[in-house]
């Protein structure tokens, strides 16, 4: 077998407890996943991962490849993809928008791989502050074309790390691209974290990959379909997947939902000063909770539905003007008050800021 | 009775959908024989670009993967990386490789990615219907350049070989045209090489093959063959231009 054909995920040492930054811990679950081809083209404030990578990925016989531009990177991912091998990049919003063409290719030729987007504030240039400007790029396609990638929101140190190896492992059960969407609070504090094996999943054995036509027919892997009804019928079994990722891949934190009067939704870093929120408004009495989505897509639909049955106040958080709170407001009941707190790029909202918010609404 | 001239393997029985007197299928075939005489159809990996030559994935019997436009060269090279035991080759045309992916050209060559390209060179955007190219001849009219191509604003033809026989990444670097049985026959050459380079792991090859787009020209087989001695190989002179005796890391 080839050294980075996919299947066999090279047993990892006992788990062990460091201390590591969030990029890096994104940099280690790849290698620990199997990932020894990485493509991509410096900028703030990811850096840590292409450093990290090109420093150990030579030892473990691995490519690394910094590439010309983010375009290059992101073919340079189709091509490593297509060969059934696992393979990243990593980028930060204004690349990861250079990216929008290749990463819909890949969703049309159904390639597996992961694309990091350790995202900073635009639009434009912006700046390099901690944003979540960049959600519905990530959630509504970004690309051209009917497609959705799957999307995982770490909200800490150890989730970089738990998230990455779970992308690897969707991409090839779906033969989908998946992104982490994280921001530069999460890459670039460090946190305790264990470094362990990660989770086996059963995956599909990667038959359509180019290897080499040898003892089979010729394999192809395009998205131009012009016969007629090819191209509907390809999109209609995309859709089919996109449909199996929302009954199976859902995944969200529920934190002092029992009781709740009023619900915080956020993610990534905002959940992060959001749960303090919660736990400080318990501490006055009142019967707050938060609901985490930590896959943006396939997003939490069901869970916040089920929720607004009894719950009647929602406040989404987000340091952005209010992306997020569009997906929240199309899930809850219609009798459901979805209040938004937000503010863009520039400086954090501290717990007690959130607080202040929940308090006004809580009534 | 000796069998002296034969479909190559490595193409599949099928009619091209080139155009009459279209110079595509005669390319196809040189890249085919050279995988036959290598020997190595099971296992190379062929990336289509976007333009006439994206159907590549019809005629070659071998593992096809299709390129968003203009990336064929970055996306060849991460398939190499991936795969170093595999020979890769892209087919990409002029407005492929050097309008919209001359950036990811230069830099696979500079890289001493070691991969083979060939270059479709037909001075005009062919699928899309007869747009003005980065090769296009000055004063050459195209349905963007209806009074003819003019450097004042279109710039000037690029000559992809020369600029890449500069970079040190380059392995092999040859141009060819297949308009007569004498080019033909070095255009043979020059492919095969271009692949043998790859074999013996020596870097990256290239050959630009000036191919006639009678249909776009608006001139019949024979007017566009002729255009092709008269008009396109003063411009793009004929040649090798490079070719390492020794790889890199010897």
């Amino acid at each position: 077998m080839w050294p980075f054909e996919c299947g066999e995920i090279v047993e990892n040492q006992e788990p062990e407890k460091i201390l590591a930054k969030g990029n890096e811990a994104i940099a280690m679950a790849a290698m620990d996943s199997r990932c020894l081809l990485y493509f991509g083209y410096p900028i703030t404030p990811q850096n840590d991962i292409p450093e990290y990578l090109s420093k150990h990925l030579p030892a473990l016989g691995g490519e690394f490849i910094q590439a010309e531009s983010e375009i290059a990177s992101i073919n340079l991912l189709l091509g490593a993809s297509a060969t059934g091998a696992r393979a990243m990049t990593s980028s930060s919003s204004p690349g990861i928008s250079l990216m929008q063409e290749g990463i819909s290719y890949m969703a049309g030729s159904e390639l597996p791989a992961l694309i990091v987007n350790i995202s900073r504030s635009g639009p434009g240039l912006g700046g390099i502050s901690p944003s979540q400007g960049d959600y519905f790029q990530a959630t509504r396609g970004g690309g051209h074309g009917d497609y959705r990638m799957i999307v995982l929101a770490p909200s800490s140190v150890q989730e970089m790390y738990d998230l990455t190896c779970l992308a690897f492992n969707l991409a090839d059960k779906y033969r989908n691209p998946a992104m982490i969407l994280g921001d530069a609070l999460i890459g670039q504090m460090k946190e305790p974290l264990i470094r362990r094996k990660c989770a086996k999943m059963d995956l599909p054995v990667k038959d359509w990959a180019l290897t080499g036509a040898q003892g089979r027919k010729p394999n192809r892997l395009k998205s131009l379909y012009l016969q007629d009804g090819e191209l509907s019928e390809h999109n209609w079994k995309l859709h089919q997947k996109y449909e199996q990722m929302k009954k199976e891949e859902v995944r969200f934190e529920s934190f002092f939902t029992e009781d709740a009067k009023l619900m915080v939704a956020a993610f990534g870093s905002m959940a992060r000063v959001s749960k303090t929120s919660v736990e400080l408004a318990r501490e006055e009495g009142m019967k707050v909770g938060l609901l985490r989505p930590i896959t943006l897509f396939p997003y939490p639909e069901k869970a916040l539905y089920d929720l607004s049955q009894r719950v009647k106040l929602f406040l989404t958080v987000e340091l952005n003007t209010g992306q997020m709170v569009e997906d929240v407001k199309l899930s809850v009941e219609r009798d459901v008050q979805v209040y938004f707190y937000g503010r863009p790029p520039g400086s954090l909202p501290s717990p007690e800021e959130v607080l202040e918010e929940i308090r006004k609404y809580y009534g | 009775m000796e069998l002296v001239f034969k479909r190559p393997e490595c193409l599949i029985d099928i009619p091209f959908h080139f155009c009459p007197g279209c110079h595509h299928g005669i390319a196809h075939r040189l890249v085919a024989e050279a995988i036959d005489y290598f020997k190595i159809r099971e296992k190379t990996i062929g990336v289509a670009s976007v333009g006439c030559s994206v159907f590549m994935y019809d005629y070659f019997n071998v593992d096809v993967l299709e390129a968003p436009h203009g990336r064929a060269s970055a996306v060849a090279s991460g398939v190499k990386r991936a795969r170093k035991d595999r020979i890769v080759f892209t087919y990409q045309g002029d407005g492929d490789l050097a309008a919209i992916g001359i950036a990811e050209g230069i830099h696979t060559a500079n890289r001493g990615e070691n991969i083979t390209i060939i270059f479709a060179n037909n001075g005009i955007y062919g699928m899309t219907g007869g747009q003005m190219a980065p090769t296009t001849l000055l004063g050459q009219k195209t349905s963007t350049s209806p009074y003819g191509r003019d450097f004042t604003s279109d710039g000037y033809p690029i000559r992809m070989a020369e600029m890449l026989a500069t970079l040190e990444g380059s392995a092999f670097v040859a141009r060819v045209a297949v308009n007569n049985p004498a080019n033909l026959m070095k255009a043979k050459r020059a492919v095969r090489k271009a692949f043998q380079m790859q074999i013996e792991e020596m870097g990256f090859s290239f050959v630009e093959i000036l191919l006639a787009c009678p249909t776009n020209w608006g001139m019949t087989a024979l007017e566009a063959n002729r255009r092709v001695e008269e008009e396109m190989i003063p411009y793009f002179p004929l040649g090798i231009l490079k070719e390492r005796k020794m790889a890199d890391y010897l």
